[in-house]
């Protein structure tokens, strides 16, 4: 069933046209992903699917409903929650505000409750680290802390931007590893990567996008056998 | 090694050299012939001590107006001087009307509460329009632009209230309750500022609380952070934003009352002089620092009514005491060139503008 649809979306940035008709679909339950190189559109993807950009022309439906002229501050009342690029973590807030923050949208005492046991679970390390300064964390730990704080607002579609980047390979790893478990618990997830053999071997399908146009989609199987997508993007000659 | 120590100060790193240690000479100097001197009694300085913790508590009240919205937005609301005059000088047609129906000597404690409420509420209420329509349109617009439409607001409410209320001073009336003091050996201590002291004590803890532990607080830090990453947490930014101009306003109408308690004199004009001390107060306690404009402003009271004498005094500077706004503002001189951070070190350029 399709969950998240992007069709034919323009998006511009005064008059650079940074996305020039994107169409994507997201089914429910899936793990989706978007590589391409740095500059190839895909924060601007997923700022127009939260409302912080408006496109110019195009839909983005959300179980049927044009979503794309709702103001970003809707966005997450209709499930969506986003761990933006680089973490986007409230540097002076403590790690406990920073999630009390993701469940800004919840009013139920009890699921925020469960909801944080769920988050210091999957996260051992911010459970440690709940009083401090947010700021003061390294940035594996800032990287679980967005994605804790995303899981605050009960998501069912999750928007993570580059979660790997700037990470150790045993944090990537991890961040991957939790990735996975979150889908699988039913959060539908639209992964946009520059590390592609890592979100290929996760994704059940995968877009590349290049210059603000999608120039291929298959399945992840199938796209890491591609040979443009090996040579451009898996590093493979 | 040595080459590139020296090419790293410039003539202005000097010159700022020079003029702190004079300036650090001078201070120490005079202070310690004052004190040689012994022109004045502890019970004079212990009087000096006092007003400026009454007079540094109503700059803080204000000065949290400014670094509340700076936070927040990024920019110096200029119109919070009339915010804080409107509250004030409204009021006083309330505290004339109860003070002609008998009102305010029979029920002083109620009379004083609605003064707050009337202050308060006529502060909010201008505030949230000044943000509605000469700051809210330009959100998106480069940060002179605010700026310049704050320093128009500010000229524009002054002559608004100097039309509805006239360009004369009024008077407050005396309150019966508030007059006389309270002596322990040395020190001495008016009930006005007795009332001056605690208010504001309380209101500033009540800020603190709620900025620190309010689910509506949280967002506002989370705002003054980032406010694209805000939205995604559902947080209605321009609702924050107007919350904030809430509370600044609103601490400015109570700061109004106990001005007018204190001097007991208001006019349309009135705002000009607390509203830049408040303000050189929010950069002493670094800008955008809540705990900082409190500091701030105590500090910058002290300063003013100790300041003068200590340091002036033993310089034999004539009427030193006359000198005090010149004190003030070479202090904001003095911050803005050594210490643009402020004292307690919010650095402007790390803060995500
Ligand atoms: N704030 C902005 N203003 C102007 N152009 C921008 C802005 N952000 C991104 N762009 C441009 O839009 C294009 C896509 O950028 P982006 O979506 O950030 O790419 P990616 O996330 O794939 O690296 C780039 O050419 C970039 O230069
Ligand atoms: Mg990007």
């Amino acid at each position: 069933m399709t969950m998240l649809e992007l069709d034919n979306i323009h998006t511009y940035y005064g008059n650079i046209h940074a996305l020039k008709g994107i169409s994507i679909t997201v089914d429910k339950g899936e793990i989706v992903t978007l590589i391409g190189a740095n500059g190839a559109g895909k924060t601007t993807t997923l700022r127009t699917i939260t409302g912080l950009l408006k496109p110019r022309n195009g839909t983005v439906k959300l179980d049927g409903e044009d979503i794309a002229r709702h103001k970003a501050n809707d966005i997450v009342y209709k499930g969506i929650a986003m761990v933006p690029e680089g973490r986007g973590i409230f540097a002076r807030l403590t790690v406990t505000e920073n999630l009390d923050m993701g469940a800004y949208s919840r009013n139920s005492k009890t699921e925020y409750d469960t909801d944080i046991q769920r988050v210091f679970g999957l996260f051992p390390r911010l459970k440690e680290r709940r009083n401090q300064i947010a700021g003061t964390l390294s940035g594996g730990e800032q990287q679980m802390l967005a994605t804790g704080r995303a899981l605050m607002a009960h998501p069912t579609l999750l928007l993570m931007d580059e979660p790997s980047m700037g990470l150790a390979p045993v944090l990537v790893e991890l961040i991957f590893e939790t990735i996975q478990q979150i889908n699988k618990e039913g959060v539908t997830v639209l992964l946009v990567e520059q590390n592609a053999l890592m979100a290929l071997s996760i994704a059940n399908r995968g877009y590349v996008l290049q210059s603000g146009m999608i120039v291929l989609q298959d399945s992840a199987e199938a796209l890491k056998k591609d040979p443009t997508v090996q040579k451009a993007y898996l590093g493979m000659e | 090694m040595r080459q590139r120590f020296l090419n790293r100060i410039n003539f202005t790193d000097i010159a700022l050299g020079i003029i702190g240690v004079a300036l650090v000479g001078l201070i120490v100097v005079g202070s310690f012939r004052t004190l040689a001197e012994g022109n004045y009694t502890t019970r004079q300085w212990l009087d000096f001590v006092v007003f400026g913790i009454a007079q540094g508590s109503i700059y803080a009240l204000i000065a949290l107006g400014y670094t509340l919205v700076y936070g927040i937005l990024r920019m110096i609301n200029f119109a919070h001087s009339e915010v804080f005059m409107a509250g004030s000088f409204t009021a006083y047609f309330a505290a004339a009307a109860m003070a002609k129906s008998g009102f305010l000597e029979a029920n002083t404690f109620v009379a004083i509460l609605i003064l707050f409420g009337v202050g308060m509420v006529t502060s909010i209420i201008v505030g949230v329009l000044v943000e509605r329509i000469a700051y809210r349109p330009l959100r998106r617009a480069p940060r002179l632009v605010p700026l310049i439409t704050a320093i128009g607001a500010s000229e524009v409410l002054k002559y608004v209230f100097k039309g509805l209320y006239g360009d004369q001073f009024k008077a407050y009336p005396e309150i019966e309750a508030l007059k006389g003091s309270f002596t322990f050996g040395d020190f001495n201590i008016t009930r006005i500022q007795v009332v001056v002291i605690l208010s504001a004590a309380l209101l500033m803890l009540g800020l603190y609380l709620y900025v620190q532990h309010t689910k509506v607080g949280k967002a506002m830090r989370a705002v003054s952070e980032d406010k694209d990453i805000a939205a995604l947490m559902g947080i209605n930014v321009d609702a924050i934003i107007v919350r904030t101009f809430v509370l600044g306003a609103a601490l400015a109408g109570a700061a109004g009352i106990l001005y007018a308690l204190t001097f007991r004199q208001v006019n349309f004009f009135m705002g000009f002089f607390p509203g830049i001390k408040a303000f050189t107060a929010a950069v002493l306690g670094g800008i955008g620092n809540i705990p900082g404009a409190m500091v701030g402003g105590i500090f910058l009271g002290l300063f003013e009514s100790v300041g003068p004498i200590l340091f002036l005094d033993g310089l034999n500077v004539p009427a030193p005491y006359q000198l005090k706004d010149v004190i003030a503002f070479s202090m904001l001189v003095l911050v803005l060139l050594f210490r643009p951070s402020g004292i307690l070190g919010e650095r402007l350029s790390r803060s995500k503008a």
